[in-house]
């Protein structure tokens, strides 16, 4: 092991810690933000994968996150007792499923073209859940109670804030590991490959779209993942999650923090997550208003995001 | 609405799909110029329809003619558009087409919660100028729907003639073309970019007022109509005009017949499905000769 890589792997050990020790140290309000801000991170590392990776900007991972919810919702709801991993299996099915289904168009397309495709694939779905009252509950959304946390035959537990906090975090904790580990792999190589050249990559021999798709596929999945636990999280499925305004703000995620890092759209979804809650103190519900002047002036002045601004700072 | 022999409601849903598609015509028009002169997609778009519409509804409370109202939204929403181009779209020029969509993301988002601050969360009604009817079948129908839409056709009109014979019209058909040759040729690109996004912003705020006796005047609708013209302008083929405006017909006569059968809420998932097919089999757009 490299000095580098070790000195990474201090720095990971100790962020994890930091967040499974957050729960104990501060006042409820914060405990739900640490939480959320975990879980809007797993949905911003699940689209780097497209964003920073592959170099496909998504504009509608809130399909995916929200198949997640409604998928969990439908196993909460229709077996008793609610089970934990009935509900992951379900939302990630329901993630994949979408996901196989967009990936197979959307893939198609290159640059503006994906983005404005994905968009109206989450649109599509949007419409469906929205209108679908009987299934969906349409507008209200689905109500459930939450499952508690347990190994069939061993033991169960009703969720605490803190139990709660340590499942989302072990759950993102392992997702990041297993998205690093994805990325660092001879196929992550490939995706960035087509992002940085993809008629190259193409005329060395790869199958290009059959990668694009796999990584499609693979971002809905975490997405789904993160749609899961925000379900579990809040007892409620809703087609807000699912319009695009959700798909919007993941790619602000990504740009704020930086694409193409992994731990950089976590930061953002940190950053833009405190920004609002300090924004919205000031402006009430128009925090969007600072918070999108804000976004566009990072778009036009810190293109590669807070991360990449400060290694570059770091390197200098 | 009365039951009516199926062919009386298809020819309503005709006169009906003809008229939406000529305002979104007018809406995708402006996008698709943006696009193809400067490789702006404008996620804003329809957040300046919904802005135009407002100060439409504004000007309307103040001055009393509908027709003054209309020259002054288009007016002040052609002016915010050249401000925002110049503020926020310049300094993005030659990056990548994607952070255009990032920075005009960010705009719509801005602009949205603005008009919710500025003029409350109520939906604005404006009356409309022409109060005739004229019997359709078992319908009185509306003579203003029509004049909207000879309004609107009149206005892509005058666009078409103006890019086609219009000094600084082939000034903006040669940016389009090669904009570094243009820019050799002595054509201040910067400010044609500017106009250009100024226009669009202008055909945006027509269409808000036009809209606004018929459908009213929402702040939401804003992502609705960036939805529809992004589908039109994916349909027609980017940057091509024509195709932009016989896609608006097309769409709007699917959603209308799809209406006789569904709800109109489930009747945008025709249109959904039309783009889906149109990038399995054109990719590059249903009206473009040869695919790239």
């Amino acid at each position: 092991m490299s000095r580098r890589s070790t000195g990474y792997w201090i720095v990971f050990a100790a962020i994890v810690a930091a967040l499974a020790v957050a729960p104990l140290v501060l006042p409820p309000f914060w405990q739900r933000f640490v939480t959320e801000i975990l879980v809007w991170g797993l949905l911003a590392m699940s689209s780097d994968i497209l964003i920073g990776y592959t170099g496909m900007v998504s504009f509608g991972h809130s399909a995916f996150f929200g198949m997640g919810m409604y998928g969990a919702a439908a196993a909460l709801l229709s077996v008793k007792p609610p089970n934990l991993w009935l509900a992951l299996l379900f939302g990630l099915s329901a993630a994949a499923l979408v996901a196989v289904f967009v990936a197979f168009f959307a893939t198609r397309l290159r640059d503006i073209y994906f983005a404005i495709t994905t968009l109206v694939f989450s649109q599509i779905f949007y419409v469906i859940i929205f209108t679908w009252t009987e299934v969906t509950g349409g507008e209200n959304g689905l109500f459930f109670s939450q499952p508690a946390l347990s190994i069939p035959g061993i033991f169960s537990m009703r969720f605490s804030t803190e139990t709660l906090h340590w499942f989302i975090l072990g759950v993102v904790t392992c997702s990041y590991l297993l998205l690093r580990r994805i990325t660092q792999s001879p196929f992550g190589k490939v995706l960035q490959a087509i992002r940085e050249n993809e008629p190259r990559t193409r005329a060395i021999g790869y199958h290009v779209e059959r990668y694009k798709m796999v990584a499609v596929m693979l971002s809905g999945l975490f997405a789904g993942a993160a749609g899961v636990l925000y379900a579990i999280q809040n007892k409620f499925a809703a087609p807000d999650f699912v319009f695009f305004l959700i798909s919007g703000e993941t790619v602000i995620f990504n740009v704020m923090g930086g694409a193409g890092t992994l731990v950089g759209p976590v930061a953002g979804a940190a950053f833009f997550l405190l920004l609002r809650e300090g924004v919205s103190r000031f402006f009430t519900e128009y925090y969007l208003i600072p918070v999108g002047i804000i976004f566009m002036l990072m778009v036009i002045f810190l293109p590669q995001g807070l991360l990449g601004f400060l290694r570059r700072r770091l390197n200098e | 609405m009365s039951v009516g022999l199926p062919l009386d409601q298809i020819a309503i849903q005709t006169v009906n799909g003809i008229v939406n598609g000529m305002i979104l015509a007018l809406v995708a028009s402006g996008l698709t110029l943006i696009f193809g002169i400067m490789d702006v997609v404008n996620f804003a778009h329809g957040d300046l329809v919904m802005l135009g519409g407002f100060s439409g509804a504004t000007a309307l409370a103040v001055t009393g003619s509908f027709w003054i109202a209309l020259l002054v939204a288009v007016i002040t929403i052609a002016l915010l558009g050249a401000a925002l181009q110049a503020s926020t779209l310049r300094p993005l020029l030659g990056r990548d087409p994607l952070t255009t969509i990032l920075a005009t993301f960010g705009m719509s988002l801005v602009l949205q919660k603005y008009a919710i601050w500025q003029w409350g969360p109520s939906a604005r009604n404006l009356t409309a100028p022409i109060t005739g009817q004229f019997s359709l079948f078992y319908l009185q129908y509306p003579w203003y729907r029509v004049a909207t839409a000879a309004l609107a056709a009149a206005i892509i009109g005058g666009l078409y003639a103006f890019l086609k014979y219009g000094r600084y019209g082939i000034w903006i058909r040669a940016t389009t073309q090669d904009r570094l040759m243009a820019q050799a040729m002595g054509i201040p690109v910067p400010v044609v970019h500017t106009v250009v996004f100024a226009i669009g912003a202008g055909m945006a705020a027509a269409s808000g007022v036009l809209f606004g006796p018929l459908g009213g005047v929402t702040q939401t609708m804003g992502a609705d109509f960036t939805l529809r013209a992004f589908i039109v302008v994916v349909v027609g083929g980017m940057g091509n005009l024509g195709g932009s405006i016989l896609a608006s017909m097309f769409i709007s006569l699917l959603e209308a017949y799809a209406s006789l059968v569904v709800s109109p809420a489930q009747a945008v998932i025709v249109s959904f499905v039309a783009l889906i097919v149109t990038l399995l089999f054109r990719p590059t757009g249903l009206f473009v000769p040869t695919p790239k």
